[in-house]
């Protein structure tokens, strides 16, 4: 109970920090609207033609994927403004909890700036997003992303390079997921039997238990001085 | 209470610590002085257990690093050069959140108790980003004795306090001095340092070149000595 009550503690500590500074939010979601309205005029998805259904999953991931390494980035610099983050390595809890605790603060601020995301999507693009099989990839490409961010951006955060470094880390280790969640969001976008993309959600959901489960088990050792 | 043997630390071939031997005792107040780059952040960040060490055994408080880094922390309050707080949150948020991070039984009855003791009741609620470098310092013992650790340590605690800052801050640091924990501080301020310790440490090149305790030594002559030991770095 007391490890779950630290990872609790540590959710519960970013997302007030975050609903008081809004540096997180703002940035990400400033950054993800303004990337719709890029789309949106640049390429008129809102027409019906030919690829439309193959780029709106597309533009959908390149949204979450910058919008996403941007908050990342954030989140491990608030445990470094002030070396907080040596605070918590002081304290006796377990270097899991402390990453599951970062990771699931993550997914929830990505999972908030998606919510805004896909109404607009739907406005902008005319698309029905908002289905169940599109969620369950957004989740599921959520947690695999924030995941093995956390980890890279915990291993990022404290060198002098840690903007730059961060996309150079993860848009490779995290192209496995990104991938299988486009497929995912376009199979189930386009109505396609599940027969015939359900191998891209099986590869999603071991992304999620492999490197998740990878990143759970090896950030006690990214963290060690 | 803190046991080390044979401590070495290297950062690739820069060798920071070099075969360090000593013991603090229960009840011992303990002063690490040296020039800039002679190691004693090193040393306390490895005490603490931020760092690991190269080479060489550490026990703390019956703990021996790495194997028992969990047990020790219990044990271990440690006051770095940073604050090391949440600049969002109010001085007794974060107390409550180191609190639930050392599993501390009725940790509302002693926060109360340590934010009247730093004298910071009449800010408890203000988020500590708008608190001067004294005021953090002051919430950063509170952190550091929540928990109410058996061996505390402390890193130049003194740097960048005021006058009246550093006085009081010297009458919170007397009272840790009660017979039951052991500090170890570095400091640079040799005289405030003489006046708090039982024993001085003098740590040269990641040496530890000296160690007199206060009794045999008056300031003047161990200004002297620093100075010698030292090289005048």
């Amino acid at each position: 109970m007391s490890y779950f009550r630290k990872v609790f503690a540590i959710v519960s500590k970013d997302l007030t920090t975050e609903l008081r500074s809004r540096d997180m939010l703002s940035s990400m979601g400033a950054f993800a609207v303004l990337v719709i309205f890029v789309f949106a005029f640049a390429f008129d998805l809102r027409v019906e033609k030919a690829g439309r259904l193959e780029a709106a999953p597309g533009v959908l991931w390149l949204v979450i994927t910058f919008a996403g390494m941007l908050g990342l980035n954030r989140s491990m610099a608030i445990e470094f403004d002030r070396a907080s983050f040596d605070g918590l390595r002081l304290a006796p809890v377990d270097r899991s909890a402390i990453f599951v605790g970062k990771a699931l603060g993550n997914f929830l601020f990505m999972s908030a700036i998606e919510i805004i995301l896909l109404p607009m999507f739907v406005a902008f693009f005319n698309l029905p997003f908002f289905k169940p099989l599109i969620l369950l990839s957004i989740v599921l490409g959520t947690i695999g992303f924030a995941g093995v961010g956390t980890l890279l951006a915990a291993m990022s955060a404290s060198t002098r390079l840690r903007d730059v470094l961060l996309p150079i880390l993860l848009l490779p280790v995290a192209l496995p997921a990104l991938l299988a969640a486009v497929k995912c969001t376009a199979g189930a976008l386009d109505d396609a039997p599940i027969i015939l993309w359900g191998n891209w959600l099986g590869l999603l959901a071991a992304y999620d238990l492999g490197l998740v489960g990878l990143s759970v088990l090896t950030f006690e050792y990214i963290v060690e001085d | 209470m803190i046991h080390v043997t044979g401590l070495v630390k290297q950062f690739g071939p820069f060798v920071a610590l070099r075969n360090l031997d000593f013991t603090v005792e229960a009840g011992e107040f303990v002063s690490l002085m040296g020039p800039n780059g002679a190691g004693k952040t090193t040393l306390l960040r490895i005490l603490a257990t931020l760092s690991r060490p190269t080479h060489g055994t550490i026990s703390i408080a019956g703990h021996t690093l790495p194997k028992g880094a969990d047990g020790a922390r219990r044990q271990i309050g440690f006051l770095s050069h940073q604050p090391l707080l949440y600049g969002e949150l109010s001085a007794e948020e974060n107390l409550r959140f180191f609190a639930r991070m050392y599993d501390v039984n009725g940790a509302e009855r002693h926060i109360d108790a340590l934010i009247d003791q730093v004298g910071l009741a009449e800010r408890r609620h203000d988020r500590v980003r708008t608190f001067s470098r004294g005021m953090q310092q002051r919430l950063s013992i509170a952190r550091v004795l929540l928990h109410d650790p058996r061996v505390v340590l402390l890193d130049e605690p003194f740097t960048g306090l005021d006058p009246d800052a550093s006085d009081r801050l010297a009458n919170t640091l007397r009272r840790l001095h009660d017979g039951q924990r052991a500090v170890v501080m570095s400091t640079h301020d040799l005289d405030r340092g003489l006046a708090l310790s039982d024993r001085a440490l003098l740590i040269a090149r990641g040496r530890l070149a000296y160690t007199a305790n206060r009794d045999e030594l008056a300031a003047s002559n161990f200004r002297e000595t620093y100075s010698r030991v030292t090289g005048g770095e």
